[in-house]
């Protein structure tokens, strides 16, 4: 494993290509989540967990199946078949993806509840929101480039499904700061909500365009 | 009594139902995407076929479709499209997919098309869908140029790519991320105006 392209991934997914601030991903729960800290806490969490299993599931199901000369192609149609030169990656990657990521969601959703009451009573309602979630669906299909020269192995896949989780929670956080005091301020009609949530996201990015440098 | 064909359905995306400046809904990829105006436009179009062709056909399976089946039925439909946009994209127009990138896969994740779906195709007729899926799409791709056009010009000086103001200085700071954020806080912020006023007014 090499060290350096983890650190690289690590911050990179923290601070410099941060999901919601850089890449505008997660815009949905982040605005509609941040209204509190206890609620921005819950979902941040529950999406860090959702990130790194799916990119774990996503990334194996890619190197298995879907990629070209990927084992079961190669079973299905030999080593030289068609089926196995082209791979499935460009027709059924995005449904494959975005049915495990609702399965996944779905289990541990049932898994919870029957298991872990107290858990289930704190995130539980998150969970059925992360699956339309574009920052699940997004890590996925990062972790798993058309470009073989960009592929990620399957630990870094996880490592940066975890951080770019830990990534969304910190901006949320940031922004459930933020917004708690808002609510105290004599805003102009029109710009309640919504409105001043999103120019105070662009203050922040802007401060988050600070990293770009150390990319 | 609803009509069989009611051509309110289409119009009402285009302002009073608008899918991003009203219901914000479909924000990732107008941020990502509103750099410049030709993925902004190509953006729209991606959209709004996907939301067409997703709104027709779960409209046509809306009777036979149990209830307890349908989002997960609704999600396979949806990503049919975009696998269909997507490929397409990449065939024809390769340097506007490589700049979309992700976004176009994940139009399934967009809550347009799902909401859509949900609240709309599941329960009118194919008529009415079809023009409810035009309409949305539409009113989403005049939203998407709005700000293309916006971002482009203060951010570049130009308008698909072509430099419009000489000696204009360009504010860098408008075609990257922070530019999109501040760009759509104060639109909304319009919108609601817009739609205060006229409340105020009746």
């Amino acid at each position: 494993m090499n060290v350096e392209r983890i650190v690289f991934i690590v911050i990179g997914n923290l601070f410099v290509s941060n999901f919601v601030l850089a890449r505008f991903l997660g815009l949905c729960p982040f605005v509609g989540c941040s209204k509190r800290t206890s609620d921005a806490f819950g979902m941040g969490v529950a999406v860090t967990f959702v990130m790194a299993m799916a990119s774990l599931l996503t990334h194996t199901i890619d190197t298995y199946i879907l990629k070209p000369q990927a084992p079961l192609l190669v079973w299905l149609g030999g080593a030289d078949g068609q089926l196995a030169k082209d791979g499935l990656q460009a027709v059924l990657r995005t449904l494959v993806y975005i049915l495990t990521i609702a399965a996944f969601v779905q289990l541990v959703e049932m898994f919870l509840k029957k298991n872990v009451p107290a858990l289930y009573r704190a995130l539980g309602i998150y969970l059925p929101l992360i699956t339309t979630n574009c920052t699940v669906l997004g890590v996925a299909l990062l972790n798993t480039p058309d470009d073989p020269r960009q592929a990620l192995t399957l630990p870094e896949a996880v490592i940066q499904g975890a951080f770019a989780g830990l990534g969304f929670t910190m901006a949320m956080l940031l922004m459930s700061g933020i917004r708690e005091r808002i609510e105290l301020l004599d805003l102009p009609a029109p710009m309640r909500g919504m409105p001043i949530a999103f120019v105070c996201t662009g203050l922040m990015a802007l401060a988050f365009l600070g990293f770009t440098g150390m990319a | 009594m609803q009509r069989a064909v009611d051509i309110r359905e289409l119009t009402k995306g285009f302002f009073k139902e608008n899918p991003l400046f009203v219901i914000v809904l479909g924000v990732c990829p107008s941020l990502a995407t509103s750099g410049s105006l030709d993925t902004a436009l190509a953006m729209g179009i991606a959209a709004t076929f996907v939301c067409v062709g997703s709104n027709v056909f779960i409209s046509l399976i809306r009777k036979i479709v149990p209830g307890g089946v349908r989002i997960a039925c609704y999600i396979v439909i949806i990503s049919t499209f975009v696998t269909i946009t997507d490929l397409v994209l990449k065939a024809k127009f390769k340097i506007i997919s490589d700049t979309i990138g992700i976004f176009i896969p994940l139009i399934v994740v967009n809550c347009i098309m799902l909401g859509r779906a949900e609240a709309y195709a599941c329960k009118n007729t194919v008529a009415n869908s079809l023009l409810d899926g035009i309409g949305m799409g539409l009113g989403y791709t005049m939203a998407l140029l709005l700000m293309g056009t916006i971002r482009e010009l203060s951010g570049r000086g130009s308008l698909f790519g072509n430099k419009l103001l000489p000696g204009y200085n360009p504010m860098g700071v408008m075609v990257s991320p922070p530019g999109a954020f501040l760009l759509l806080g104060l639109l909304l912020g319009i919108f609601k105006w817009l739609q205060l006023r006229k409340a105020a007014a009746k």
